[in-house]
């Protein structure tokens, strides 16, 4: 069995001391496989953004362990950990975060150059990216002049661009028409069965829909877990 | 058209998800034939029917497409029934009917979505599968709405309880 892209094992976040401490997170366990689409619903305050920015390294954990391909996070140097974000993690947020000023392949290049890859290969591995999220042609229009579909196409080329094997999505379709946040799952999906592993949080059910496994967080725990057949025959036979 | 390839369009049409069997296809038409609405030709010699539209069937399809579908006229919906209940059985984990049916409905929607993906089908039957993609995602969202108004509930009961305690003596 391959090492999983991401483990969180027994996790506890706690914000805050004594009364006013807030338990985020309580021993949560959850593994993602690569090639796997895992979804996280929960009510607000379940801890789905902390789950999210745990598997990133964007914060830390109280107790427990995160491991990303095998690397325990919280036992990297801030370089080593700054290194991991940048190689192998690919972050799809609700609001895109593109950068006004610099162009779509600009935009999507941008953590290539940040890790020192030379102009040229960067660019050329972003104009890659963005013919695979069907973006070709548009390398050099800002963002304000593309829809927000085409945006956060933008931001997912950014996310998968290079090695980038784990992807982290919070709410990826926010502001999109249901067929354009459609558009974006089965892109999402499609870079899954080519290898890479993506956690996705969502509160809609049609998206979680294109996950292989759905986790249920409530107060910070893992409380269900949904969905490990591959049965698509079971709704042609008259599904319920 | 015959009766039973008017079957077998209708299955390809809505995906199956409406099973009919041959003979209520027939009854049907036996009815449409009573009400003027299609007319029967002669037999062919493999026994086949043909069956078309008359001009007042034409009339009656057109109003039916006129007309919206109101929900009187849809089934009961057994999981509202069973919720409703299961607030007011003692003993029953309301919780956890929500959450089993939560997940059951979340891997009906993953089957229907890797249907989607595989990109059968044509469009009447993308718009069938949409439509029942999106029935699922409604249940959900009301069952998110069942699961938070049930621990309103519960916080309600609980600070009436704080409330009443002093009353009866109890130093908090």
């Amino acid at each position: 069995m391959s090492t999983p892209a991401l483990e969180i094992i027994d996790v506890s976040r706690i914000h805050g001391r004594g009364d006013a401490a807030v338990h985020a997170l309580r021993g949560l366990n959850l593994s993602v496989s690569p090639g796997e689409l895992v979804a996280v619903m929960g009510p607000s305050g379940s801890g789905k953004s902390t789950l999210l920015n745990l598997a990133g390294g964007l914060d830390q954990a109280t107790a427990g362990r995160v491991r990303v391909h095998g690397q325990e996070l919280g036992s990297l140097s801030k370089g080593a950990l700054a290194e991991v974000r940048r190689r192998m993690v690919g972050y799809v947020f609700q609001d895109y975060n593109l950068i006004p000023s610099l162009t779509a392949v600009e935009n999507v290049s941008l953590p290539l150059e940040l890790d020192r890859v030379k102009a040229r290969a960067a660019t050329a591995l972003a104009k890659a990216a963005m013919d695979e999220v069907g973006l070709d042609g548009l390398y050099d229009r800002f963002p304000d002049d593309l829809s927000g579909g085409q945006q956060q196409r933008i931001a997912i080329a950014r996310a998968i661009i290079g090695d980038r094997s784990l992807i982290l999505a919070d709410e990826p379709t926010g502001a999109l028409d249901s067929e354009t946040g459609e558009a974006v799952l089965a892109l999402l999906r499609a870079r899954c069965n080519e290898g890479a592993a993506a956690l996705l949080v969502t509160h809609e059910a049609r998206h979680a829909g294109w996950a292989d496994r759905v986790v249920f967080l409530r107060d910070g725990a893992v409380v269900d877990e949904a969905g490990t057949t591959v049965n698509p025959g079971a709704f042609v036979a008259g599904h319920r | 058209m015959y009766g039973y390839q008017l079957r077998t369009e209708f299955d390809q049409t809505t995906g199956s998800t409406w099973p009919l069997n041959v003979g209520q296809v027939y009854t049907t038409l036996a009815r449409l034939e009573r009400d003027g609405l299609v007319v029967a030709g002669e037999e062919d010699e493999e026994g086949r029917t043909r069956y078309e539209i008359t001009d007042a069937g034409r009339v009656d399809l057109a109003s039916w497409f006129g007309t919206p579908v109101v929900s009187s006229d849809r089934p009961r919906d057994e999981l509202a029934i069973k919720l409703a209940l299961a607030v007011t059985v003692p003993g029953v984990d309301v919780s956890g009917v929500i959450q089993k049916q939560r997940a059951a409905t979340i891997v009906a929607m993953q089957d229907l979505t890797r249907l989607k993906a595989s990109g059968e089908g044509d469009l009447s039957w993308s718009l069938v599968l949409e439509s029942m993609r999106f029935q699922y995602d409604s249940e959900i969202r009301w069952l998110d709405h069942c699961e938070s108004s049930l621990a309103r509930a519960a916080r309600d009961r609980d600070q009436a309880i704080t409330t009443i305690e002093p009353k009866t003596g109890v130093k908090r």
